[in-house]
């Protein structure tokens, strides 16, 4: 068929179907194969996907390999985040968020903006700290550390918020096992499939 | 029973004139603003103002156009590497936001990108990691479409620490409305092979900070967009050139700019922008998370602060109206306070999560009271008031502050923004 018998039948669909007008109008010069493919790009090899894969989620998946413990890390974040958070991770908010140093034990955070969400009573995941201080951090020299400094740094933190004991060594095995306090806290988007959209949630 | 109206009209236009010197003349931001940049910036010589246009040439054609000596909307710059710079709503008409005044959101600086040294790598669950330059993607068929970005932050001083003397740019600036040009998602996913396992992606970019979101599968399969186009250029390199994710009705901070990576993976991913930042505090100690989708939202832009109306007649309300959900259906305009409701008129065609611009012809007796705007979406859903979306939020709840905006007219004229409504 060609193409413009192609079109002449979609026309006809068209008018007998109007759902049909909001057909994929790409099947016009694709056809119906499936999966439909340009053949445009190149293969991303092995090295170009290492290169830029560090990610590091729940699982751990992705975390290098190296160590630390808190009191290596204190000696990092003196050298390379107090300038910018404090030196007890008070931070200069709004630039430099606090890190350290929110209230514990309650989750009363709805109610007044101005109590501090810190790593200890708010993040959800100890490998975030991690993952964020590899993309992000120091602000002005990003992915300037180490992995044992990165392990390091976020043993320090997670230590002054007393999630983890002193003389901790996290690496790829125990800090994905680390359960943080807001964890339980965290629910998914429900605005929509009980509402419908309509109310006001 | 003619003459009044006419009469009272010329009146009005006569004032309106007047009126408008007046705000220019009262604009204290605006010309801080203007000091500041004149004395960090090489300015080009001021134009010359001929008294009679008509009675001697212009100026001779120029590469790049520039606005009317007389014309100066400005963002507002915080001067940081992150930060923001709000988009001045009051100084815009229609529905498109100019891509120079697009607002802009950044957490590490916005960077410097050759093209030619740039790529999207897609892996994780795919069957055939796939790498495209910038060429390799204007190769695929491109589509073209108009949608608001608007920051999930939107809103926050007016919800927090109201101020009579906010301007629309203060109380909403961080949204904004392009025509975008790029690629389906859904077509770079065929040809990477995605999987069915994946359901979700990690969109990164290529800034000092690496943004990274975890986004649904079902999205980027539904409207998402990898652009590269804006308004008809490239895009500017503070709207991610020369690539950035488009996820339509989704927060500003899902379009991911600066577009490098996405990996298809079983579960989000968990970065600091969905769990630290981004989140949702409410009352019975919990917090949403992934709570992608913008509410339906509007405000008035004219009359507001720091406009001051010269006399009771015909004004008219205009504002912008938007939904992440879908086409803004209708807008409802108050002239009292919240007491009755009318129609107003949308002045383009609608576009599902786009800035509709509304119109309302309002009538002013002189006397004080409350103008207010409500957006209602193709979902039914009803912008709330500011007491509504407390009462399920909270008051120190973050992000997503989509209630009514009102906006006080005093006796001689004055606007002021007002919180409690």
């Amino acid at each position: 068929m060609n193409y413009m018998s192609r079109v002449r039948s979609y026309s006809a669909v068209c008018c007998i179907l109007a759902a049909a007008c909001r057909l994929d109008s790409r099947d016009d010069y694709l056809g119906d194969k499936d999966p439909k493919q340009f053949d445009l790009g190149h293969t991303a090899t092995a090295a170009t996907i290492a290169a830029i894969d560090m990610d590091v989620g729940p699982t751990g998946a992705g975390l290098p390999a190296g160590s630390g413990t808190p009191e290596q890390g204190a000696t990092v974040y003196a050298a390379n985040c107090a300038s910018c958070h404090g030196e007890k991770g008070e931070g200069k908010p709004p630039l430099y968020p606090q890190l350290l140093g929110g209230p514990k034990g309650s989750f009363d955070f709805a109610s007044d903006f101005k109590i501090p969400r810190t790593i200890g009573n708010y993040w959800p995941f100890a490998t975030t700290v991690f993952d964020y201080v590899r993309r992000a951090m120091p602000l002005t020299t990003p992915g300037s550390l180490t992995a044992d400094q990165t392990y390091a740094v976020t043993a320090y933190l997670l230590n002054r918020e007393g999630i983890v004991p002193d003389g901790t060594t996290l690496d790829a095995k125990s800090l994905p096992a680390i359960q943080m306090p807001a964890r339980s806290h965290f629910v998914a988007d429900d605005r929509r499939p009980s509402s419908g959209g309509k109310g006001v949630r | 029973m003619n003459e009044a109206p006419i009469t009272r009209r010329t009146l009005i236009t006569g004032a309106a004139v007047v009126a408008s010197g007046a705000i220019l003349g009262n604009l204290p931001e605006a010309g801080a603003q203007q000091a500041v940049a004149k004395a960090t910036t090489p300015q080009p010589p001021a134009p010359v103002i001929p008294a009679d246009p008509t009675k001697a040439p212009g100026a001779a054609t120029s590469a790049v156009g520039s606005r009317s000596p007389f014309v100066a909307p400005q963002r507002s710059p915080v001067g940081e590497i992150t930060g923001t710079s709000l988009t001045p709503l009051q100084d815009l008409a229609g529905t498109i936001t100019p891509s120079d005044l697009h607002f802009t959101r950044i957490h590490a600086g916005t960077p410097t990108i050759d093209p030619a040294k740039h790529t999207l790598v897609i892996h994780g669950l795919v069957d055939r990691p796939v790498e495209f330059t910038l060429a390799d993607l204007k190769r695929f068929p491109s589509v073209t479409r108009t949608h608001f970005i608007e920051c999930a932050g939107n809103g926050r001083a007016a919800y927090r620490t109201p101020k009579p003397q906010m301007t629309p740019q203060q109380v909403d600036g961080m949204t904004s409305n392009s025509e975008w040009t790029g690629v389906p998602l859904i077509d770079l996913f065929r040809e990477a092979g995605v999987q069915n396992s994946a359901k979700w992606f990690l969109a990164e970019g290529g800034d000092a900070c690496l943004l990274s979101r975890s986004i649904p599968v079902t999205k980027g399969r539904d409207d998402a967009l990898v652009v590269y186009a804006q308004n008809g250029e490239p895009l500017r390199p503070e709207q991610g050139f020369p690539i950035r994710l488009l996820l339509p009705g989704y927060e500003g901070n899902t379009n991911v700019k600066w577009l490098r990576r996405i990996k298809l993976g079983l579960e989000p991913f968990m970065t600091r922008w969905e769990t630290s930042k981004y989140t949702d505090p409410l009352p019975g100690g919990i917090v949403r998370q992934f709570s992608f989708e913008m509410d339906a939202k509007s405000i008035i832009t004219s009359p507001a602060f720091p406009e001051k109306l010269s006399g009771p007649g015909w004004w008219p309300i205009t504002g912008l109206a938007w939904s992440g959900r879908g086409r803004v259906s209708r807008v409802d305009v108050s002239v009292d306070g919240g007491t009755s409701w009318i129609g107003a008129e949308l002045l383009t065609t609608v576009a599902p999560k786009s800035h509709a611009r509304f119109q309302y012809m309002w009538k002013w007796d002189g006397n004080e009271t409350m103008i207010m705007s409500r957006a209602v979406d193709d979902q039914g859903y009803v912008q709330p008031t500011m007491a509504q979306l407390k009462a399920v939020r909270g008051a120190g709840t973050d992000y997503h502050f989509n209630s009514i905006r009102a906006w006080r007219v005093a006796k001689d004229g004055t606007v002021t923004f007002e919180a409690a409504t």
